[in-house]
């Protein structure tokens, strides 16, 4: 039920209004209400913490339908609520697919029913995601999907992608198709960023031209068609140079970037710790840098989590039978505060547009993202700048598979408000 | 030198140095009628082979039994990993049957490492994918120390397939360390990309380098279907790599040939160059045993574990 | 604060004294060898012979036994026991074999030292030559031939020095300026690794 709150003396930093100042903020009736609302309404001191729209996540796998022994829709939401987001964007790759609204309807409705963060399925672009014939997208279109995606692949043929682009024009809704950028060919059985590391330790290279390729296709193929483009997780300083070069020129291309790969390295791989295998691989220093810069000049939009969850079981595995991935919608906010914030590359107005209102943007949530200004929904987080904390379980995902285990951060999620309710209070989820 | 051998990087030059002094006593008892000492009498080795070595694992069989430890062979084929059951799993099965020192040889990368995150015992690396093979670099340096006084300065080359080569790592690293001149010598798609990071030098002409070695080290090509991609045929790679007659002509007298078996002969190395005197492929199987037996002694040897 | 219990002198004339006993105790060499265990056993051993031969006119053989694989107390320490050498270039089986050694303590390097040799075949006797007996043994050994007795307690170090490795002869007697070590283990004193 909706709460009457006033968030007292709190930082706004609002990237959609384009203002950070200190002020109470009212919540009633599931909206942002006037100061004559904060009448008898439960008074939280806010002092020393600062208010955002809600957080959003263009990027995370729920595991549900097909793999409830990683995560479900519950505890997916639950970790996104502790992450201080209110909407997520729930990857395809589920079991059975999600390339028809049946599925859509089925991840929408549990996640309404969980009430702990909204929940926007990304439909697939290949049937079966299996990269060979396009999906109904119209179908999806009509139940609310507006991104579209392979995640987890890569789509195979500039012939396909294309068609994919051209099709999309036809929907009068804003539709986006995104694109997990790395050349089938060129990562086959490659466990890591080829480099120096991948040499050392034996283990085969995932080159950084696998996405600068794809990057070049999918930027060249959206020029031409004049189709909306979004280029999931970049990993490489070269593609970020393409994109920024292709936004020049006005191609509707919009990317993010994880928290993971604005930390870590491939020198951190040296303990073959699993936590740290991914698709797209964690690079080099040239490229950890060039993210950072890239998402400080906006060229790189988003901060999105990939957030993968895996069973303990299947982690714990030799490092090349381990699937690749990280949970992140817990860690995300506290990481970017700490990784790219307090180190002076990002300012925080930017980095909280790149977790909220850009996201929002992109993905359509008109809801979310901002302004917090009166009668628009009570999406909202609240967070303390200064909260160091440590990451270990036990987490509100099902899943342990953090690549930042035991590692200390600065920054932590107090409440989370969803459409007006707290569903975290006190850093903890309220259901 | 640490709690376990894992890689060349957990050894200095002086770990090195000291296993290399100590190998002979070790070889000396292999000489002995009863080829036995009571030194590691009641340890328990477990040789944990989840890729197939009946070489490597006989080697480390009698580097135990000669020091009178017992042995447990667990290998892939008839062991619950085969069924399914999870690296970890058997490795706690292990720990549980009391093994004071495991050797493990598995086809994954880092699976040595993982491994003694579960386990207690002292883990030895028997070979893991294509990272190391620590014990096969120190009995290469033992034996072209015995055969030519010395390590530093020499000028070594190591042919072939080194992209995919836990030898060759481990004994670039080893030889690196221990002051040698290193080259890699193979087709450019089998060099990795970023090996002059290791300190050594790379060439794709052997015929250049071979007048100016002391020890030609050949490594196996692979001739699975997946490696004919770095390729173009086996014929093709034997005419431009292969450590021929001929070539052997080009090496300096008293210049080694090495090989860490089991060879393709014919394709790498002539049969006739491989049973040369010069070449000291068998010696390299006794100093094998050796050596294992040094690193055996000096890990269960130890009492407290020697934070790493 | 070391007292020097023996001097180049007196280590020489113990030296002679005990080759002519070895000699007097076999009636001659003819069945003998000389065994040193390794490090200082080895340069006594082999001076011994050649005390012997100046003496009888006959060379005997001399090995070196290195002791480290049959020590009692592997895997007791920190670090394994550091190994040294064996060369023993001819058939212990049916000889007399006097085993050499600088310093007999607790008598477990001669156990070790017994087991090894019998390893190795099947001497007909085997006999002990010290150069110094300090007293405390742990096991049920005794010296044949001894070059000096030196009474001392178990907190005290006793070290022998050899031309070859020290450059000068002789025999020291340091107290210790700490506790014993509690690191010894079973039976106190245990082994240490010079005797």
């Amino acid at each position: 039920m909706s709460a009457r709150l006033v968030f007292a003396e709190v930082r706004v930093v609002d990237p959609a209004a384009g203002t950070d100042e200190v002020r109470d903020v009212v919540i009633a009736d599931g909206v942002v209400a006037g100061p004559e609302a904060a009448e008898g309404a439960e008074r939280i001191d806010a002092r020393g913490l600062v208010l955002a729209p809600g957080l959003v996540d263009l990027h995370a796998h729920l595991r549900e339908p097909g793999e409830e022994h990683k995560e479900t829709v519950e505890t997916g939401t639950r970790a996104a609520a502790a992450g201080g987001y209110t909407a997520i964007a729930a990857m395809a790759n589920t079991h059975p697919v999600t390339d028809h609204a049946a599925i859509v309807h089925e991840v929408r409705d549990l996640a309404r029913a969980c009430g702990l963060c909204e929940v926007f399925p990304v439909g697939a672009i290949t049937k079966g995601l299996e990269g060979e014939s396009l999906a109904e997208m119209g179908e999806m279109v009509e139940a609310g999907v507006r991104m579209f995606s392979d995640d987890g692949h890569c789509v195979p043929s500039a012939r396909l992608l294309r068609n994919a682009l051209l099709y999309a024009k036809a929907f009068p809704a804003e539709i986006v198709l995104a694109e997990h950028a790395e050349d089938p060919t060129l990562v086959q059985g490659g466990q890591m960023h080829e480099g120096p590391h991948a040499s050392t330790l034996g283990l085969a290279g995932r080159p950084a031209e696998a996405e600068e390729i794809v990057v070049a296709r999918d930027l060249a193929l959206a020029a031409a068609t004049g189709g909306r483009l979004h280029l999931c997780h970049i990993s490489a300083a070269r593609s970020v140079g393409l994109i920024r070069r292709a936004k020049a020129e006005g191609v509707r291309v919009s990317a993010e970037v994880t928290p993971h790969h604005l930390t870590f390295t491939d020198a951190d791989l040296v303990t073959y710790d699993t936590n740290r295998k991914m698709h797209p691989p964690l690079r080099s220093e040239e490229d950890r840098e060039a993210l950072r810069d890239g998402l400080a000049d906006g060229t790189i939009d988003a901060v999105a989590t990939d957030h993968a969850p895996h069973a303990v079981e299947e982690k714990e595995a030799e490092f090349d039978r381990a699937p690749p991935g990280t949970i992140g919608l817990e860690t995300a906010l506290a990481v970017v505060l700490t990784e790219v914030v307090a180190t002076g590359g990002v300012p925080l107005p930017r980095a909280l547009d790149a977790m909220s209102t850009a996201p929002a943007r992109i993905l359509g949530a008109s809801d979310h993202g901002g302004p917090i200004e009166v009668g628009r929904p009570a999406n909202l987080v609240v967070f303390d700048p200064e909260e160091d904390w440590t990451v270990e379980p036990p987490f509100a995902s099902k899943a342990r598979n953090s690549a930042f285990l035991g590692r200390r951060l600065t920054g932590r999620v107090r409440y989370t408000v969803l459409e007006g309710s707290l569903t975290v209070a006190e850093g903890k989820p309220t259901r | 030198m640490n709690e376990h051998v894992l890689s060349m990087h957990d050894l200095t030059a002086e770990d090195v140095t000291r296993i290399l002094d100590i190998a002979g006593s070790f070889r000396e008892v292999g000489t002995r009628v009863i080829k036995k000492v009571p030194a590691l009498r009641g340890r328990t080795v477990v040789n944990f082979f989840l890729e197939d070595s009946t070489r490597t694992r006989i080697s480390f069989e009698l580097a135990a039994k000669r020091l009178s430890a017992d042995v447990i062979n667990f290998s892939a084929g008839g062991s619950s990993v085969a069924k399914g059951e999870s690296l970890k799993d058997t490795a706690l099965t292990l720990q549980a049957m009391g093994a004071d020192a495991i050797v493990i040889r598995h086809s994954s990368s880092g699976s040595p490492l993982q491994l003694t995150r579960w386990v207690d015992a002292h883990v030895l690396n028997a070979g893991d994918g294509t990272h190391e093979h620590p014990t096969q670099a120190l009995l290469d340096l033992y034996t072209i120390r015995e055969k030519l006084g010395r390590l530093d300065g020499l000028r070594v080359a190591i042919v072939g397939d080194v992209l995919h080569s836990r030898v060759a790592r481990s004994l670039s690293f080893g030889l690196v360390q221990m002051g040698a001149d290193v080259t890699l010598v193979g087709p450019p798609t089998l060099i990795p990309p970023d090996a002059q990071a290791w300190g050594v030098q790379v060439s794709y002409d052997l015929d250049a380098v071979l007048p100016k070695l002391d020890v030609c080290y050949v490594l196996r090509v692979q001739r699975e279907r997946q490696r004919l991609e770095y390729f173009p045929s086996i014929r093709e790679y034997a005419r431009l790599f292969g450590v021929t007659r001929e070539r052997v002509g080009l090496l300096p007298e008293g210049a080694l040939i090495m090989h860490p078996g089991p060879m393709n002969r014919g394709v790498e190395i002539d049969s006739d160059v491989a049973d040369l005197p010069r070449s000291v492929i068998e010696e390299q199987v006794t100093n094998g045993i050796a050596i294992r037996m040094a690193l055996l002694y000096l890990l269960l040897g130890a009492g407290e574990k020697v934070p790493a | 604060m070391s007292a020097r219990v023996m001097e180049p002198d007196d280590v020489r004339r113990a030296l002679t004294r005990i080759a002519h006993e070895i000699i007097e105790r076999d009636r001659g060499v003819e069945r003998v060898v000389l065994v040193g265990i390794a490090d200082r056993g080895d340069d006594l051993a082999r001076r011994l012979a050649a005390e012997i031969e100046r003496i009888e006119g006959v060379p005997v053989p001399v090995g070196v036994l290195d002791i480290t694989f049959y020590r009692d107390d592997i895997g007791l320490r920190s670090e394994a026991p550091e190994v040294h050498e064996t060369r023993i270039p001819f058939d212990v089986s049916g000889r007399t074999v006097v085993l050499v050694d600088d310093v007999l303590y607790t008598g477990r390097t001669i156990r070790s030292a017994m087991d090894a040799l019998i390893d190795l075949g099947r001497p007909h006797t085997i006999r002990l030559a010290v150069l110094v007996d300090r007293g405390h043994r742990e096991l049920p050994i005794k010296a044949d031939f001894v070059g000096k007795n030196v009474p001392t307690s178990r907190t005290d170090d006793v070290r022998v020095l050899v031309r070859e490795l020290d450059g000068e002869d002789g025999v020291l007697v340091e107290p210790a300026a700490w506790l014993p070590d509690a690191e010894a283990g079973i039976g106190g004193a245990g082994m240490d690794e010079s005797a």
